[in-house]
C-alpha cells in the first residue's frame, strides 16, 4: 500500500468549524418555514390568491385545497423546524460529544410509515366524491352549449329555440359565453385543430379539448358577473391570447341576450339555410 | 460468498486493460494517445468527466433560456437586454412563437441534456466502479459509445434553433396534434423532427448506460461488497438504471410513431378531419391521448430517474458530515425501490383533465397518493440521520441539507396536484411549475452541487474553495427560493404556464410586479453561478491538494488515489462492513472505512446496539 493511503482529513472541510457559523447556517434554514408561511399568509392580503369562486362545486374544491394546505403546512413547519433544530443543536462546534452510534429504529420506521399511509389513504377517499361531482355525475340535461376550441378562439354554439344542437336555428358566437345563474349548464367541448384547455378560473373548471373527442363539462354558476375564459394547454404561438369571457346573468337577461343574438343572426341571413351539417 | 466476484478473475479485464487506454507516460503523448486517453476514452472516469463538462455547458445554455423565458413573463414585449441581440428576431423584442420555443427548449435541454445525463452519465459513470471497488465498467466500449451518442443529440437540439421555423415549440411534452402537424406552429416543422431525433439519441445513450450500470453493479463488486453493503448512491444508481431500461423503450417507440406521423404520414396520433390553420382536413383515425399515455409512461418514471440518484448521493454526504450511520439503511433502500415500483403506475396523474376517463383518474390518484409514502420515509430517515450527529458545515453538506429542506417542499406540493379535484384548478398553472422546480432544481440540482463539491477532490485531486463554495450556496439558496417559492401563490391565482403575456386577463393583470420580483431573483440565481464556474476551474488547477480521503469518509472510492489512476485502485479492496460506520464507540478514530480490517470495538458496539 501507498503511504498516503491513510491520508485523511486533509481538507479544511472537517476542521473544527466556528459555532457562529453553525448558528448562521441553521438560522438560514429556519428562514424556509418562516418566510414560507409568511408568503402564504401575506398573499391573500395582496389578492394573490384563489380567484373568487362563483360555482357550486368550487366550494368543495377550495375546501379541499385549504384542507391539504393545512395538512401539508403542519408537516412542512414540523419537518423544517426539526431540520433547523438538529442543525443548531448537533453542530460539531457546539459540543465535544461524539455522534450517537445508531443505525435506525424499527419502531420509528413503523410509526412514520403507518401515519402518512393512513393520512394519504384518508385523503384519497375523502376527495373522491368531489371528483365524481365535477367529472363523473353529469347532469341529465341536453347540452346547453357547444364550445369548439380552435387556434386561437372559442367558437360557441347555442342550441336555439328547439333546444337541440346541430339544427338550423343554432346560434353562434365567438369568445362570449353567457350562462344563466343557478342552473346546471352542460357544455359539449370539442377542438377543431390541436389540444386546448377550457379553463374558467372563477368557476374552478378546467378540461382539455381534444380533437376527435367530445368532452362534457358542467357547472352551476352562483354569482352574476363577467369572468375570464383562459386556454390552459399550449396550442401554438397565439396561445396567450386565446381569451374569452363568460357572463353569468339572470335567466331573464340570458333569454334576452339569446333573443338579441337570434335577431342579429336572422338579420344577417337573407333566407334560412337548408339544414346545416352538424359539426359532430 | 457467492455474490462476490474477483475483479482480477473477470474475463472482461484482459480486453479492457490494454496499453492504449492507459495513462500515457510523461512526454510520450502522441496524437493518437491523446485521443484515446482524453477523447475516445474507455476509462469510466474520463467518460464521467466528459459527461460532467458537457452537461454543465448545457446547464448554462438551459439557464440562459430560462432567463429569456422569465424576461418575457415579467416584462412582456419589452426589448430583451443582451440576449435579445443574440436570438430574438424583431429588434430586441420577443415574438410569441419565439417564446413558446424558449420554454420548450429550456425544459428539453434541462431534462434530456442536463439532469438525466449529469446524474447517470457523469456521477453514475464516475462513481459506480469506484464505490463498488471495480477497476472499470463491465462494458467500457459501450460506455464510451454511451457518451458519444449524446453528441448527435447535442447537434440535433443545437441545430434546431437555426432551422426554418426555429426549434420545437410544442412544449417539452410535444403533445400532438400541435407537434405532429407542421401547419399548427412554426416550430412544428423541421425543429420538431430534430427534437424527436435528439430525443432518440438521448434514449440510446441512456439505454447503453443502464445496461452497463446494472451489469457492473451486479457482477463486479469487490470481495465482501454484498448488496446490503452498497452505499445509497449505488443503490439509487442501480434502481434508476432498472427504471430507465424498462420505461425508456416505450418513449423510443412513441418517438418513432410521432416521427412517422410527421414524415411518412401515418396517423397514430392524428384524428380524422382535423382542420388546422385552414389547411386541408387531416386523414387519420388516431388518438392524441395515446401519445400522452405513452409519453408519460416513460416521463413519469423519468421524474424519479431525475431525483433518485441525487437522493442516494445526498444520503452519503449527510452521513459523512454528520459523522453518523445512515438512519434506517434498509428502509431507505426499500423506499427507493418502492418509489421506482409505484413510479410505473402513476403516469396518469399528468392527465387528470386531459379527457382520460375520470374513473381511471381515481385509480391513478390513489397510486399517486401512495407514492408520497416512500418519499416521506426517506425524508424522516434523513432527519434521523442528522439527529444526534456531529455536523460539519462543509459546502457539500450545506447543499445536501438544502436538498432535504427543498425536497420537503417539492414533495408536499405534490399532494395538492395528486388530489384530483384540486388539480382541476391548479393543473397547468404555476403551482405545477413551482412543484417540479422544487424537485428538479432545488432538489436535484442542489444534490448535484453537493455531489460536485463532495467528489471534486476525487475527480481532480484538489478540493474546491470552501469560502466561495459557501458564498455560492448562500446566494443560490436565497435566489432559488425567491424565484420558485413565489410560484406557489402565483399558481393559487391560477396563473397559467406557457403564456407569453397573461396580463390582459382580468384575473391575472395584477401579477406583473410579483413576476418581476421572481425574474430579478432568477437573474441573481444564474449570475451567482459565475462564482461556481470560477471556483470550479480555479480549484481544478490551484486548489489545495486533497489526500485520498479529505472528508474522512468510509466508502471505497476514498481508498483510491485522488484522482484515481487507470484501473482505479492500487491495491485490491476487500470490504468488511457497510458504508456508514461512523463514530463507532470505543474506536480510536470516528469512522471505520469499508476496507478497514475488523475492529474489536465494532463487535462490542454492534452487540450493545442490538441488545
Amino acid at each position: 500500500m501507498d503511504k498516503d493511503i491513510r491520508n485523511e482529513g486533509w481538507s479544511s472541510g472537517l476542521a473544527k468549524g466556528r459555532r457562529w457559523a453553525g448558528i448562521g447556517w441553521s438560522l438560514l434554514f429556519l428562514l424556509v418555514p418562516v418566510l414560507g408561511v409568511a408568503t402564504f399568509a401575506v398573499a391573500p392580503v395582496y389578492d394573490v390568491w384563489l380567484p373568487k369562486d362563483v360555482s357550486e362545486h368550487g366550494r368543495s374544491i377550495d375546501s379541499l385545497f385549504y384542507f391539504i394546505l393545512v395538512l401539508t403546512g403542519v408537516v412542512f413547519i414540523a419537518t423544517e423546524v426539526l431540520l433547523f433544530w438538529f442543525m443548531w443543536k448537533y453542530d460539531a462546534a457546539a459540543s465535544a460529544k461524539p455522534a450517537t452510534y445508531i443505525h435506525g429504529s424499527h419502531a420509528l420506521e413503523v410509526v412514520w410509515t403507518i401515519i402518512p399511509a393512513a393520512t394519504m389513504l384518508f385523503l384519497a377517499i375523502y376527495q373522491m366524491n368531489t371528483w365524481a361531482d365535477v367529472k363523473m355525475r353529469r347532469p341529465r340535461i341536453a347540452p346547453s352549449a357547444e364550445v369548439v376550441a380552435r387556434q386561437f378562439e372559442w367558437r360557441i354554439r347555442y342550441p336555439g329555440r328547439d333546444g337541440t344542437l346541430g339544427t338550423t336555428d343554432d346560434l353562434f358566437v365567438v369568445n362570449d359565453l353567457h350562462v344563466p345563474i343557478d342552473e346546471d349548464f352542460l357544455v359539449q367541448l370539442k377542438s377543431m385543430d390541436v389540444l386546448h384547455s377550457f379553463f374558467l378560473p372563477n368557476l374552478r373548471i378546467k378540461q382539455d379539448a381534444v380533437p376527435g373527442m367530445k368532452q362534457p363539462v358542467w357547472f352551476k354558476a352562483t354569482e352574476a358577473g363577467s369572468y375570464d375564459i383562459v386556454c390552459a394547454e399550449i396550442c401554438g404561438w397565439g396561445h396567450y391570447k386565446m381569451k374569452g369571457r363568460v357572463t353569468v346573468e339572470s335567466r331573464a337577461d340570458f333569454d334576452l341576450w339569446l333573443e338579441r343574438l337570434e335577431a342579429e343572426q336572422e338579420a344577417t341571413q337573407p333566407a334560412p339555410e337548408p339544414a346545416t351539417v352538424a359539426a359532430d | 460468498m457467492s455474490t462476490v466476484t474477483q475483479p482480477q478473475a473477470s474475463p472482461l479485464d484482459a480486453s479492457t486493460h490494454d496499453a492504449r487506454h492507459g495513462k500515457p507516460g510523461p512526454g510520450s503523448m502522441s496524437l493518437s494517445t491523446f485521443l484515446s486517453t482524453y477523447v475516445f476514452s474507455r476509462d469510466h472516469k474520463v467518460i464521467g468527466l466528459q459527461f460532467l463538462f458537457s452537461t454543465l455547458v448545457w446547464f448554462l445554455i438551459g439557464g440562459l433560456l430560462a432567463l429569456a423565458v422569465r424576461w418575457q413573463v415579467a416584462w412582456p414585449w419589452s426589448d430583451v437586454p443582451v440576449l435579445g441581440k443574440l436570438f430574438a428576431q424583431e429588434g430586441g423584442q420577443m415574438a410569441p412563437e419565439f417564446y413558446t420555443m424558449l420554454f420548450t427548449m429550456h425544459a428539453s435541454v434541462m431534462i434530456f441534456l442536463v439532469i438525466i445525463p449529469i446524474l447517470a452519465g457523469a456521477f453514475g459513470n464516475f462513481l459506480i466502479p469506484l464505490m463498488i471497488g471495480a477497476d472499470d465498467m463491465a462494458f467500457p466500449t459501450l460506455n464510451m459509445l454511451g457518451y458519444w451518442f449524446m453528441w448527435p443529440a447535442f447537434v440535433f437540439f443545437g441545430a434546431s434553433f437555426f432551422v426554418e421555423g426555429g426549434a420545437a415549440a410544442g412544449g417539452w411534452t410535444s403533445y400532438p396534434p400541435l407537434s405532429t402537424n407542421p401547419h399548427s406552429a412554426p416550430g412544428s416543422g423541421m425543429g420538431q423532427t430534430l427534437w424527436l431525433l435528439g430525443l432518440t439519441m438521448v434514449g440510446v445513450s441512456s439505454m447503453l448506460g443502464s445496461v452497463n450500470y446494472m451489469t457492473t453493479i451486479i457482477l463486479m463488486r469487490a470481495p465482501g461488497m454484498t448488496m446490503f453493503r452498497l452505499p445509497m448512491t449505488i443503490w439509487a444508481m442501480l434502481i434508476t438504471a432498472i427504471l430507465q431500461a424498462f420505461a425508456l423503450p416505450v418513449l423510443t417507440a412513441a418517438g418513432f410513431m410521432q416521427l412517422t406521423d410527421r414524415v411518412i404520414g401515418t396517423g397514430f396520433f392524428t384524428p380524422e378531419g382535423n382542420i388546422i390553420n385552414n389547411a386541408a382536413a387531416t386523414v387519420g383515425g388516431g388518438q392524441p391521448l395515446l401519445w400522452q399515455h405513452l409519453f408519460w409512461f416513460y416521463s413519469h418514471p423519468a421524474v424519479y430517474i431525475m431525483i433518485l440518484p441525487a437522493m442516494g448521493m445526498v444520503s452519503d454526504i449527510l452521513t459523512t458530515f454528520a459523522r453518523k450511520p445512515l438512519f434506517g439503511y434498509r428502509p431507505m433502500v426499500y423506499s427507493i425501490a418502492g418509489i421506482a415500483g409505484l413510479g410505473f403506475i402513476v403516469w396518469g396523474h399528468h392527465m387528470f383533465v386531459s379527457g382520460m376517463n375520470p374513473a381511471l383518474g381515481i385509480t391513478f390518484m390513489v397510486a399517486t397518493m401512495m407514492i408520497a409514502l416512500p418519499s416521506a420515509v426517506k425524508t424522516f430517515n434523513w432527519l434521523g440521520t442528522i439527529w444526534g450527529g456531529r455536523i460539519h458545515y462543509a459546502t457539500a453538506m450545506l447543499f445536501a441539507l438544502s436538498f432535504v429542506s427543498m425536497f420537503i417542499i417539492g414533495g408536499l406540493s405534490g399532494i395538492f396536484m395528486a388530489a384530483t379535484p384540486v388539480d382541476i384548478f391548479i393543473h397547468d398553472t404555476y403551482f405545477i411549475v413551482a412543484h417540479f422546480h422544487y424537485v428538479l432544481f432545488a432538489g436535484t440540482a442542489m444534490g448535484v452541487w453537493a455531489g460536485i463539491y463532495f467528489w471534486f477532490p476525487k475527480m481532480f485531486g484538489r478540493t474546491m474553495n470552501e469560502f466561495w463554495g459557501k458564498v455560492h450556496f448562500f446566494l443560490t439558496f436565497i435566489f432559488l427560493n425567491g424565484t420558485f417559492f413565489t410560484m406557489h401563490i402565483l399558481g393559487a391565482v391560477g396563473f397559467p404556464r406557457r403564456l407569453a403575456d397573461a396580463y390582459h386577463y382580468e384575473t391575472f393583470h395584477h401579477l406583473q410586479p410579483l413576476n418581476a420580483f421572481m425574474t430579478w431573483c432568477a437573474i441573481g440565481m444564474v449570475s451567482c453561478q459565475i462564482i461556481f464556474v470560477i471556483n470550479f476551474f480555479w480549484s481544478m488547477f490551484y486548489g489545495p491538494i486533497a489526500g485520498r480521503n479529505p472528508w474522512n469518509s468510509n466508502t471505497l472510492e476514498w481508498t483510491a488515489p485522488s484522482p484515481p489512476g487507470h484501473g482505479n485502485f492500487d491495491f485490491q479492496p476487500v470490504v468488511y462492513r457497510g458504508p456508514y460506520e461512523y463514530s463507532v464507540p470505543g474506536c480510536e478514530k470516528d469512522h471505520l472505512m469499508q476496507t478497514d480490517p475488523p475492529h474489536p470495538a465494532e463487535a462490542a458496539a454492534a452487540a450493545a446496539a442490538h441488545a
